[in-house]
C-alpha cells in the first residue's frame, strides 16, 4: 500500500522524490536520507554532552545495544560525518535516540557537537550498525573494560539490562582521567548500588596510571571465565587483544574500535582511473581510493571515512580492489565498493 | 575563421600566457578557500524557491479551465522548469556543489527535469563540450550536429533549411539535447557500439516516458475535466523552457567575437592555453540579477568555462577579475545585451545557411582547407580535465 502511494507520488514529482517537496514543510518528512532533529543537548561532564535526537522518516527503532550510528553535521556549508555509539536503549521513549560525545582537544567536530549545536538543528543520520552488541539472552558472566568515551556502547547495554530488570553477574572496569572526567558517573554508581550482581571498578588514570591487562587478575580475578567487551583508546584495545590471544581466549573478547585499523597494505597498488577517460593517479597499496580520487582533484562524496556509512560507495568498472579491513578482494564490474577503506590491488577504473 | 593556435591569435608571449594561467589558478584557489555557509544558503534558497514555484504552478493548473489560472499556472511552471534546468540542474551536475558533501545536492546523483538522462549529459556536456570548447570536429555543441555555425564547416544544400531547423531546435530543444550523446553521425556510419546504443536509447526512452507521463497524463488526469487545458499548459511550459534554454546556450558561444578553433590547437595545449581558449571561445551577456539567475549564471559564460565547477553564485565577482585580466593583456572579452548577442547568433545562422561565397565574413577569411570533420569517439580524444566534473558510465558498464 505504502509502496503504491510512493510510486504514484514519484510519478508526480519525477525526477525528484515526493519527499523533496514534503521536507519543505517539515525537514523530517523525508526518507531519502535519514535525518534527525536535535531535541536537547544535555551536559554530562564539563567536556561531554548527550545529544537527544528525534529521527525523521525511515528510521526504525530496533538497534541492538552497543551499536553505533553515523551523524552528519553541517559546518560552514559542508557536511562532516562521525560515528558515535548510541547510549540510549533500543526501545527509546518518545521516539528519540541519544549519543554521548566527548569533546576531544583536537577534534573540531566533537567540540562543535558538544558546544556548538543548538536544539532544533537538523542533522543527517546513518542507520545503526556494528557487531559490538549484547546478545539476548546475555551470557551469565560478563566483563566490560572501557576507557574514556568507550563507555557509551556499554552504557546502552547496561541500560537495556536494567530496563529488563536484571543485570547478571557483570563487572565494569572503567578508566577515566579523573572523577570529573567520568561519563555517567552517578548513573553507574546507582546501578552498582541497586544491582547486587553488578560491580563497578573505577580507575582514575591521572592518579593511578592506566589499567594494564595483567592487572585484570586483581580487578577481576575470574576474568578468564567471562565474556568480555572492550572499548576505548586504540593502545588499550591492542594490549587487551594481545593479552587475550596469549591466554588463548581471543574468542571471548569483543572489541570496538573507532578508527580504521589500516593494516600495512600488502596490496600492490596501481593506476586508478576515475570514470572512463577521466583523471588517473598512480597509488601504492596503502592509499585508499577515496584519497586517490581527492588527490586527483575528483570531487568524491564521502562520509565517515572508516567504512561505516557507505556514502563513498562507487561502482567498480574494471580491475581489482582490496578492502583494507577484511583483506577481501573485489573484481566484479558494477559492484559497489567502499572507496574510503579500499585500495587498488591492480590497475582499476571506477565508474564515477 | 577557425584558429589553429590560440597563442598566435592573441599575440601573447609564452610567458604572458603562463602568467594569465597563474592568475586564473589563483582566482580558483581563492574561491575554493572561501566557499562556505553563504554559498550553501544561496543554493538552498534557490532550490526551495524552485520547488515552491513548481508546486504552486501544478496546484494553480487545477483551475486551468479559467484562462487567467491557465496563464498564471503556465508562467509558474515555466519558471520552475527554467530554474531547475539552468541554475540548479546544470550547475549541480557540473559538481559546483559537491564540496558541500551533501548527497542530496551532488553531481553523482542529480537528475534533472528534462528528457536528457543526467548520466549522458555529464559525458556530452561536462567532458566533450567543456574540454573541447569550440574546437571543430571535437565539440559537438557547435551547431548540435544540426546547424552550420562556422564558416569552416562545409556547406551542403541541406543547410538551406537552417532557419527552419533553428526554429524547430529552439522549440524542441530538450529532445535535441536528449539525443545529443548518442552521436547520430557515428550511428549513421555504423561505428557506434550497438550494445551501448541500445542501453543509451533505453535510458532516454525511460526518461522521456517518465517526463511525458507526468506532464501529459498524470497531472492532466488529476485535474479531471480540465484535462486538455492542463495538458496544453504543461506542453507550453516545456516549450517556454526549451526556447529559453536554447537561446541562453546559443548566446554562450555563437555571438560575433567568440571564435572557433581547429584541431591543431589541441596539440600540446597547456592548462593556460586551455584557459585562454575558454575565454576566447565564450561570450557573456549583460543583465540584471534576475536575468542571471534565470539563465543559470550563463551570462557569465566566460567565467563558467574557466571554472565550470565553482559555485555559480560566485561568477559575478569572478567576472570583475577576469575582465581586469583581459583589459591588462588586451584579450577580447565578448559581452553585450542579451538581445544584441542573440541577434548576432541569428544572423550567423541565416548567413551560414548559404555557401560562403554568397555571404561576407566580418573577419578575415581563413585559408580553405579540406579536413576530416567527423566526430571523434572518446578513445581518440585526450584525457579529461578534473575540473570538468564527472559522469557515471552505467550505460557503458552495463
Amino acid at each position: 500500500m505504502l509502496r503504491n502511494v510512493r510510486r504514484v507520488g514519484k510519478a508526480l514529482t519525477t525526477p525528484l522524490h515526493p519527499d523533496d517537496y514534503l521536507s519543505l514543510i517539515n525537514p523530517l518528512w523525508s526518507a531519502r536520507e535519514l535525518r534527525g532533529r536535535v531535541e536537547r543537548v544535555e551536559p554530562v561532564t564539563e567536556r561531554a554532552a548527550t545529544l537527544v535526537i528525534r529521527p525523521g522518516w525511515g528510521w526504525t527503532f530496533n538497534h541492538q545495544p552497543g551499536q553505533y550510528i553515523g551523524i552528519g553535521v553541517e559546518v560552514d556549508g559542508k557536511f562532516h560525518w562521525r560515528s558515535y555509539s548510541l547510549s540510549s536503549t533500543p526501545v527509546s521513549s518518545g521516539g528519540t535516540v541519544a549519543i554521548t560525545i566527548k569533546a576531544m582537544p583536537e577534534g573540531f567536530l566533537s567540540d562543535h557537537l558538544v558546544n556548538g549545536l543548538e536544539p532544533g538543528t537538523i542533522v543527517r543520520l546513518a542507520a545503526p550498525q556494528g557487531d559490538f552488541v549484547l546478545p539476548d539472552p546475555p551470557p551469565k558472566k560478563m566483563l566490560f573494560v572501557v576507557g574514556g568515551s568507550g563507555i557509551t556502547p556499554v552504557m546502552s547495554m547496561l541500560r537495556t539490562l536494567d530496563r529488563r530488570g536484571t543485570i547478571p553477574d557483570a563487572v565494569l572496569a572503567y578508566s577515566a582521567a579523573d572523577e570529573h572526567d567520568m561519563l555517567f558517573r552517578d548513573e553507574l554508581r546507582a546501578l552498582h548500588d541497586s544491582h547486587p550482581e553488578f560491580r563497578l571498578y573505577e580507575r582514575f588514570t591521572d592518579a593511578d596510571g592506566i589499567l594494564t591487562p595483567d592487572q585484570l587478575d586483581d580487578v577481576c580475578p575470574d576474568w578468564k571465565d567471562r565474556v568480555t567487551w572492550a572499548c576505548g583508546p586504540a593502545p588499550m584495545l591492542d594490549a587487551m587483544e594481545e593479552h587475550y590471544e596469549e591466554h588463548d581466549l581471543r574468542e571471548q573478547l569483543h572489541i570496538e574500535r573507532f578508527s580504521l585499523a589500516a593494516s600495512a597494505g600488502d596490496a600492490e597498488g596501481g593506476v586508478v582511473t576515475f570514470g572512463e577517460g577521466g583523471p588517473t593517479v598512480e597509488v601504492d597499496g596503502a592509499t585508499t581510493l577515496l584519497e586517490a580520487g581527492e588527490s586527483a582533484g575528483v570531487n568524491m562524496l564521502y562520509g565517515c571515512r572508516m567504512g561505516i556509512c557507505h556514502t563513498c560507495d562507487v561502482p567498480l568498472a574494471s580491475g581489482r580492489v582490496k578492502d583494507l579491513r577484511s583483506g577481501a578482494e573485489h573484481d566484479q564490474p558494477g559492484q559497489y565498493i567502499q572507496t574510503c577503506v579500499s585500495v587498488a590491488a591492480t590497475d582499476c577504473t571506477l565508474s564515477i | 575563421m577557425a584558429y589553429a593556435d590560440v597563442r598566435e591569435y592573441t599575440h601573447l608571449t609564452d610567458e604572458e600566457v603562463e602568467a594569465i594561467g597563474k592568475e586564473l589558478d589563483d582566482i580558483r584557489a581563492e574561491i575554493e578557500a572561501n566557499r562556505g555557509q553563504q554559498d550553501r544558503d544561496y543554493v538552498l534558497r534557490i532550490i526551495t524557491l524552485q520547488r515552491r514555484l513548481a508546486a504552486a504552478g501544478r496546484i494553480t493548473l487545477f483551475a486551468s479551465m479559467f484562462p487567467p489560472a491557465w496563464l498564471l499556472g503556465t508562467a509558474l511552471l515555466s519558471s520552475a522548469k527554467i530554474l531547475e534546468n539552468m541554475e540548479i540542474g546544470h550547475n549541480t551536475m557540473h559538481g559546483q556543489w559537491d564540496w558541500m558533501n551533501d548527497p542530496e545536492i551532488h553531481s553523482s546523483n542529480w537528475e534533472w527535469d528534462t528528457t536528457q538522462p543526467a548520466e549522458q549529459w555529464k559525458h556530452s556536456h561536462n567532458y566533450i563540450h567543456h574540454q573541447f570548447t569550440n574546437v571543430l570536429g571535437h565539440d559537438n555543441d557547435v551547431g548540435y550536429g544540426i546547424l552550420r555555425m562556422s564558416r569552416d564547416q562545409k556547406w551542403t544544400p541541406y543547410n538551406l533549411g537552417q532557419p527552419i531547423y533553428n526554429a524547430l531546435l529552439a522549440m524542441f530543444f530538450e529532445y535535441g539535447v536528449a539525443l545529443h550523446d548518442l552521436d547520430i553521425e557515428a550511428i549513421r556510419k555504423g561505428k557506434k557500439d550497438p550494445k551501448l546504443l541500445k542501453r543509451q536509447l533505453k535510458q532516454i526512452a525511460d526518461k522521456i516516458g517518465r517526463q511525458g507521463l507526468k506532464d501529459y497524463v498524470v497531472y492532466p488526469a488529476l485535474t479531471g475535466p480540465a484535462f486538455f487545458h492542463t495538458l496544453t499548459a504543461n506542453f507550453t511550459s516545456n516549450i517556454v523552457r526549451n526556447v529559453w534554454a536554447y537561446m541562453i546556450i546559443f548566446c554562450g558561444h555563437f555571438p560575433d567575437g567568440a571564435v572557433h578553433f581547429t584541431e591543431e590547437e589541441l596539440e600540446d595545449e597547456t592548462r593556460a592555453e586551455w584557459y585562454l581558449r575558454q575565454m576566447l571561445g565564450s561570450a557573456n551577456f549583460e543583465g540584471g540579477k534576475l536575468l542571471h539567475i534565470m539563465s543559470g549564471q550563463l551570462g557569465y559564460q566566460i567565467e563558467h568555462h574557466l571554472f565550470p565547477d565553482l559555485p555559480s553564485n560566485r561568477y559575478a565577482e569572478i567576472s570583475v577579475k577576469v575582465r581586469d585580466i583581459c583589459d591588462r593583456y588586451n584579450i577580447p572579452y565578448t559581452t553585450g545585451p542579451l538581445h544584441r548577442q542573440y541577434g548576432q547568433v541569428l544572423r550567423t545562422i541565416m548567413k551560414l545557411s548559404l555557401p560562403n561565397r554568397r555571404t561576407k565574413d566580418n573577419k578575415p577569411a581563413s585559408p580553405e582547407r579540406e579536413r576530416d570533420r567527423r566526430r571523434l569517439d572518446d578513445s581518440e580524444r585526450p584525457g579529461r580535465r578534473s575540473e570538468l566534473g564527472r559522469w557515471t558510465t552505467a550505460a557503458s558498464v552495463g
